[in-house]
């Protein structure tokens, strides 16, 4: 089977349904996180691809590029978030940190 | 074909390691498993002709990202007593959801008729890329500096060491980090006082 634009795609297709199952089934919010990445990586891989497949032009990768960069800023404030909460209530656990406030 | 062999075996690098992302129940496994993960995506965009992109998504994610990831997990440990198991239950409706998403996502990918082009030979794309932030896509780039700059700030922010006010018992300041009970009787205390 040539490799073409369907198995690309499909790549990303399985990438994102394991990063929806990664963020709504796991407890601990750094594992959450990493099913947001999963799901970002997912949607950039369909970027490149269609870009490289339908329309050339750098237009598709350089949205690819500000989806990493948003990546990059939601980590960093998420993770701060994570670190906040480990502090403030002694878990990381998703279910049992359900109040705003002390 | 070479090029195909290769793309099946960073594809398959991709999926396998995404599978122990999403289903391993240690999460330091699941966060290397996350390193590979990201390295077979660069592959895929290397192999799609993306050079720039691969090179941003190794130095961003594999450099970045995830080292800030392994650092919280590290820095977040739970006793193992407390680490409670993501029992079956829990993953009955997310692995549902996941596969329908997957049949909805497949049926539309074959069954669409995209408007293919004739890939182009693959040439570098820094320049082009770069050329288009300064152009089309200047304010999205411009945004993006300061989005940037505003997760520093609030990352910064909401680290730092917290502070009790001035006026308030000497008694507030006692473990932060510790259980969690007697929040609501605190709170009422504080209401009336």
């Amino acid at each position: 089977m040539n490799v073409g634009l369907n198995q690309f795609l499909f790549v990303g297709a399985v990438l994102f349904a394991l990063g929806v199952f990664a963020v709504m089934s796991r407890r601990n919010a750094v594992g959450l996180l990493m099913g947001v990445e999963l799901i970002l990586n997912a949607c950039n891989v369909n970027f490149v691809a269609f870009a490289r497949f339908v329309e050339h032009g750098a237009s598709g990768q350089v949205i690819a590029a500000f989806v990493i960069v948003l990546a990059a800023a939601e980590a960093a404030v998420a993770l701060a978030i994570v670190l906040a909460m480990y502090r403030n209530f002694g878990t990381v656990h998703v279910d049992t940190v359900n109040r705003l406030k002390r | 074909m070479t090029g195909d062999l290769i793309f099946y075996a960073f594809a398959l690098l991709t999926v396998i390691s995404a599978f122990f992302v999403a289903f391993s129940q240690n999460i330091v496994h699941a966060g290397f498993s996350l390193l590979f993960t990201l390295f077979g995506v660069a592959g895929l965009y290397a192999l799609l002709g993306a050079d720039f992109l691969a090179v941003a998504q190794l130095i961003v994610y594999v450099g970045g990202i995830l080292v800030l990831v392994l650092f919280t997990v590290m820095m977040t440990r739970i006793p193992r007593s407390q680490a409670a198991r993501r029992g079956l239950d829990r993953m009955v409706a997310p692995g549902i959801l996941a596969l329908v998403i997957l049949a909805i996502v497949y049926m539309v990918i074959t069954r669409t008729d995209w408007p293919m082009a004739h890939p182009a030979p693959a040439k570098a794309t820094t320049a082009e890329i770069g050329t288009e932030f300064m152009t089309n896509y200047i304010f999205p780039f411009e945004f993006a500096s300061l989005l940037l700059l505003a997760a520093m700030i609030g990352a910064a922010i909401l680290i730092r060491e917290f502070q009790a006010p001035v006026d308030d018992g000497p008694d507030e300041s006692a473990a932060p980090g510790e259980a969690p009970a007697p929040s609501a009787a605190a709170g009422e205390e504080e209401g009336h006082s």
